[in-house]
Parts: structure tokens; C-alpha cells; sequence
């Protein structure tokens, strides 16, 4: 229990300073480190409450595919290095800060407000969908409902996925000017007629060709 | 204090939720770090969903994380494919560069 405790402590305290740095770096591919530093160790927390193939699908979707994907595309546009300090602002003079910032916690206090004045309904606990078993693997419980009663949405999601893939290629796609290419349905379609041409020479003329 | 309840999780999702906001709010350089505030965001309503999940004992909030983390990598795909193209274009993407609307 004093375990838990601790390294809950440990790795939320991590999650919110990397999560802090995320939006105060200056260069941009630090903070690309610093929101990886922040999902692995929420998924750190993920695994220790039990929600262990969360935290590994999250290790697999969000360090190994999305930070990687941000950090490919910071690199490529080369807007690392940010000039200047990253609150200023060439046209309002920085008043948005301090607005920003009231705003901001008045949303947190609205949170904490909601997260401390709350209770249970007292019929919620008897309307629970799908339970968890402790005799069974969390993966596998997953498992046994995403492909049974929530396989519409599994479904959807997949369609999601493949608009959002073909999206981003035709978004990003250009033409270029001046690159030769093979056309295989030009090759594919010759006919004999268009590729010989069967003349008939007469006798001490010879033949024009490209006539 | 010593024993970690449903709160904790929720004021550590809270927490983090407003650690995004605040990078919306702020940020007037990068809209690359727009779109990891709006990740950070989706991540602490994924810790919400997941602890109200183990504290009831109900799967299904497991499953609806399972769904946001898949709209959110799309999100983050055609969000960085837009500011490709953007950039591609208009040669920065500085958010206070970004007039085009006039907003």
C-alpha cells in the first residue's frame, strides 16, 4: 500500500512537470521529449492501477507512432529553434497572459470544485456494464467484449483510422512539374495496330519515316 | 493521504487538463505545441476514464479509452498533415503569423 502510494506520487509528479514543460520549452523537439516523458509515465500509472494493456497500447500508439510522428514533422519543417521568449506576442504586448492564465484557473477550480463535491449514485453501482473479474487477465477481458458487444464501434474506429490515412496523403500529395513516370495502363493497353506499321516499299525508294 | 483514492487520480487529471489549457492559452509561436496541448488534454480525460473504470469496476470505461486514443492519433495525423501543407505554403507557422482569417 505505502508502495503504491509512493510511486504514485513518483510518476505523477513527473507527468506534471513534463507536462508543464511541454508548453514552456523553447525548442520545440524538447518539448516532443518532455509529452513522451508525460505518456510514459502515465502509462506507468495505467499498468500499476490495472489497466495493464492500456498502458502498453498507449506505450505503442502514443511514444512509438504519435511523438514520433510530431518529432518527424518538427524536424522536417525546421522550426525548432523558437527566436525570442515563447509567451511574447508582436501585437497584443503579452496581455494575453494574464488573462489567459485567470481563465485557466478558474477552469482548474471549477474541477477541483467538481472532483470534491461529488457522490455516487446509489443505483450506478448495481447498473455496471461489464464487469472486471480478478481471475481473468485484463487483456483478455478486453478481448472478450471489443469483438463481441462493442464490435460496431471497433468497426467505426477502423473506418476513422483509414479516412484519417487517406486524408493526410491526399492533403500533403503535390504533382510535380517535370518527373517521368511510368503509365502501365498506356503500356499495358498497346495494340499491335499502334506499334507496327506494315508499308509497302516501292523499289529504289526507301521509306519516310514520321511522315 | 497515504492511500491513493479515486480523488488522486481525478486532481492529477485535473491538473493536467489545465497544464493543456494553459498551452493553448499561452502559446503564440508553435502550433505544433497547440496540437501537444490538445494531446495532453485527451490524455487526462483518458486518466479519467480509466480510474473511474477501475474504481467501479465497470470495463467499459477501459473501451472508451481505447476509442479516444484511436481518434487521437488520427486527430494528430491530419492536424500535422495541416500544418505541412501551411507551411508549405506561407513558409512559417507561427501562431501570430496566422492571419489568413482575419480572426
Amino acid at each position: 500500500m505505502i508502495a503504491h502510494s509512493v510511486f504514485f506520487y513518483i510518476f505523477s509528479l513527473i507527468a506534471i512537470i513534463s507536462a508543464v514543460m511541454v508548453t514552456v520549452s523553447k525548442n520545440t523537439v524538447h518539448s516532443v521529449f518532455f509529452l513522451i516523458l508525460d505518456f510514459i509515465s502515465i502509462s506507468c500509472l495505467f499498468i500499476m492501477i490495472g489497466a495493464e494493456f492500456l498502458g502498453m497500447i498507449m506505450l505503442i500508439v502514443y511514444v512509438g507512432a504519435v511523438a514520433v510522428l510530431f518529432l518527424f514533422v518538427v524536424m522536417m519543417l525546421n522550426v525548432a529553434e523558437q527566436k525570442g521568449q515563447w509567451f511574447s506576442s508582436r501585437w497584443d504586448g503579452g496581455t494575453h497572459i494574464p488573462i489567459g492564465l485567470l481563465v485557466s484557473l478558474i477552469i482548474f477550480f471549477e474541477l477541483i470544485i467538481v472532483i470534491g463535491g461529488w457522490k455516487y449514485k446509489p443505483d450506478l453501482l448495481n447498473s455496471i456494464s461489464v464487469n472486471i473479474s480478478s481471475d481473468v487477465t485484463n487483456t483478455r477481458s478486453i478481448g472478450n467484449v471489443l469483438y463481441t458487444d462493442y464490435i460496431l464501434l471497433f468497426q467505426i474506429s477502423g473506418m476513422i483510422l483509414l479516412v484519417a490515412m487517406i486524408g493526410a496523403i491526399v492533403l500533403t500529395y503535390r504533382e510535380r512539374a517535370g518527373v517521368k513516370r511510368q503509365s502501365y495502363v498506356k503500356q499495358i493497353s498497346r495494340e499491335r495496330d499502334e506499334g507496327v506499321d506494315l508499308v509497302d516499299v516501292e523499289k529504289n525508294k526507301g521509306v519516310k519515316i514520321d511522315a | 493521504m497515504l492511500s491513493i483514492g479515486l480523488g488522486h487520480y481525478l486532481t492529477l487529471a485535473a491538473i493536467i487538463f489545465t497544464i493543456g489549457i494553459v498551452g493553448i492559452f499561452l502559446n503564440r509561436k508553435n502550433v505544433i505545441v497547440i496540437l501537444m496541448s490538445i494531446e495532453l488534454i485527451l490524455l487526462a480525460v483518458n486518466i479519467n476514464l480509466v480510474a473511474f473504470s477501475i474504481f467501479i469496476n465497470d470495463l467499459s470505461g477501459q473501451i472508451f479509452t481505447l476509442f479516444i486514443l484511436t481518434v487521437a492519433a488520427a486527430e494528430a495525423a491530419i492536424g500535422l498533415a495541416i500544418i505541412v501543407v501551411y507551411f508549405r505554403n506561407s513558409d512559417t507557422i507561427r501562431v501570430e503569423e496566422i492571419k489568413n482569417l482575419k480572426g
